[in-house]
């Protein structure tokens, strides 16, 4: 079982160092997200904000540095049922069809026994998180015949079916029709609402900047600003900007 | 349906029903994957290991179910690492299989050609009470695998890295869906050989996603047409006295097109229908019209 931290730290990553192949991608980065914090994480495309999160969540090895989730080192960590991705897009795409209710419960599998069948609370919280997004109408459909918008939206309601603390989403309203955005808003704000943690990669941050708690600024694989949100205007990449490190060298001393 | 009072009728049949509904099973995860040929190259390590059985007289298809799960086994390595170099190391894996099968069957005393083509090509009509029995245990296995597993197996082949971030047994259950294939190649040798075994993993599958929506449907429709297919197939080779698992492959390809065509007309017909009445277009909620994609 999971160590509960209540209070502490949902993610902290220490002097992340990633690299594709010979090639660096994130230099000495430091992440650290608190309880019901809603993080965007801005920048321009490829300076490294999807390898972030990807890191935090193991799914890119570290070349050095370390990350905890809830507390426990990613390692060890099993509470997997706490956290919901989303990622940029949905993988090759599948050779057979899914129904957009098949997708998103598959979302659920992290709650779910291995080999236990579906409870009426899995039925529930799939069924929940279909009409969080607006897709309830949609489950009995074939996820091809979605729009790329509704898609997105498909994928967001399988992170919430697990019913999840900390929702990480990759992008999630990149080319996404005016409809899916505001029901993704939607989604976003009922999450926020009952305490749920975010953090959130996004190009521009649009209907979700009320939301935002903070904003963290990563250029060529540096953070160059960690604090509040930038004004919207292309400010956010400049590096004269306040920094703002929240953990100090003291917080770091806490690792063995 | 005379023929089947003969009992070397039946097994055959019941060998290939059993065969048409495991192949498919399987397939839907390969073709969900797109690794559809992947169970060709299984197969065609499979011919290993029937020779090192014949050529130690053991059994040829407990052997072939060691090797070929060995060999699926190295090919999920290989594909987990994802690397372009991949490609030629499946190439090295399938042909040195194939090769290395026809060399050491070569070498036994079961020598002959007939033999050889048995393996490559199934023989369902010389279907043993024992090998029926092999079957229906094997058979069982991957029925359970496949039907019991559904939600998970679904889960590693439709998103990998989501499923590790639902802290799914990705590589376990990876694994398994490996020594599944291998397994499914070995109980579909018997009926179509190991040359066409991937024809009924894919080609039944391809047929139902023609006219189904979800992934359980797939499946289901794909198992029912791979069922077909091998009862239609032994029914056609006992009457003409044709190749039986080449007939049943051809059923099962032939199923595929006459659905295909079938579909093709009726949506002729329904747009001719629709262009008549005026449109009563439902429109699609703030959505560019060019990306919701036709539903029939
Ligand atoms: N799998 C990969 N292999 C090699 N390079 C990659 C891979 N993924 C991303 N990169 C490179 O790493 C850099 C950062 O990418 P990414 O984290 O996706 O940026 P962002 O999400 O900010 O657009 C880019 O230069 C990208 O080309
Ligand atoms: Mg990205």
């Amino acid at each position: 079982m999971t160590v509960r931290n209540e209070g502490g730290p949902v993610i902290e990553a220490e002097r992340l160092v990633v690299s594709y192949g010979e090639r660096p991608v994130l230099h000495d980065v430091d992440l650290t997200v608190r309880p019901a914090e809603v993080v965007a994480i801005l920048g321009a495309n490829g300076s490294g904000k999807s390898t972030l999160v990807r890191a935090v969540l193991g799914l890119v090895p570290l070349v050095l540095g370390r990350v905890r989730l809830f507390g426990t080192p990613l390692r060890r960590f099993t509470g997997w049922q706490r956290v919901g991705y989303v990622p940029q897009r949905l993988g090759a795409g599948s050779g057979v069809p899914a129904t957009v209710r098949e997708l998103v419960s598959s979302g659920r599998l992290s709650r779910r026994g291995f080999l236990r069948p579906p409870r009426a609370a899995d039925r529930r919280a799939v069924d929940a998180a279909l009409a969080a997004v607006g897709l309830a109408d949609r489950a009995g459909d074939p996820v091809g015949t979605l729009s790329g918008g509704q898609q997105q939206r498909t994928l967001i309601a399988r992170a919430l079916a697990g019913e999840p603390e900390l929702l990480v989403l990759d992008e999630p309203t990149a080319g996404v029709d005016a409809a899916s955005q505001e029901a993704f808003a939607g989604a976003l704000r009922d999450f926020v609402a009952v305490g749920g943690t975010v953090v959130l990669v996004a190009h521009e941050l649009g209907v979700l900047q009320p939301l935002v708690t903070r904003a963290v600024v990563v250029h060529q694989g540096r953070i160059v600003h960690d604090g509040a949100v930038p004004r919207p205007a292309g400010h956010h990449a400049d590096p004269d900007h306040d920094h703002v490190h929240p953990h100090a060298p003291e917080e770091a001393r806490r690792w063995p | 349906m005379s023929i089947f009072q003969y009992d070397f009728m039946v097994r055959a049949l019941i060998g290939a029903l059993v065969t048409g509904a495991t192949a498919p099973a399987l397939g839907t995860y390969l073709v969900q994957r797109r690794l559809a040929l992947i169970g060709d190259g299984i197969g065609h390590i499979a011919l290993t290991g029937v020779g090192l059985g014949l050529l130690t007289s053991t059994s040829p298809v407990l052997a072939a179910v060691l090797v070929s799960a060995a060999g699926a086994i190295a090919v999920e390595l290989v594909r987990e690492r994802g690397r372009t170099s991949g490609d030629i190391a499946l190439a090295l894996l399938f042909y040195g299989g194939i090769s290395g099968g026809v060399f050491l069957v070569g070498l036994s005393s079961d020598r002959t050609n007939a033999n050889l083509m048995a393996y490559l090509f199934g023989s369902p009509l010389t279907t043993s009470e024992q090998d029926l029995a092999v079957m229906a245990v094997l058979g069982a296995v991957v029925l359970a695998v496949t039907l019991l597993l559904r939600p998970w197996l679904f889960a590693i082949c439709h998103d990998e890295e989501y499923a590790r971030v639902s802290g799914l047994p990705v590589r376990a259950l990876n694994l398994l869906l490996a020594v599944t294939t291998a397994v499914t190649v070995t109980v579909a040798m018997r009926a179509v050989g190991l040359l066409l075994v991937s024809a009924l993993m894919v080609v039944p599958v391809a047929t139902a996603q023609q006219v189904t929506r979800g992934f359980r449907a797939t499946m289901a429709v794909a198992m029912a047409i791979g069922l077909l297919a091998a009862a239609g197939g032994i029914w056609a080779a006992g009457t003409y006295d044709t190749a039986p698992g080449a007939t049943i492959v051809l059923v099962a390809i032939g199923s595929f097109l006459v659905v295909a065509l079938g579909l093709a007309a009726w949506r002729t017909a329904t747009r001719a229908r629709t262009r008549r009445q005026p449109a009563t277009g439902q429109p699609s909620t703030g959505e560019p019209p060019d990306v919701v994609l036709t539903r029939w």
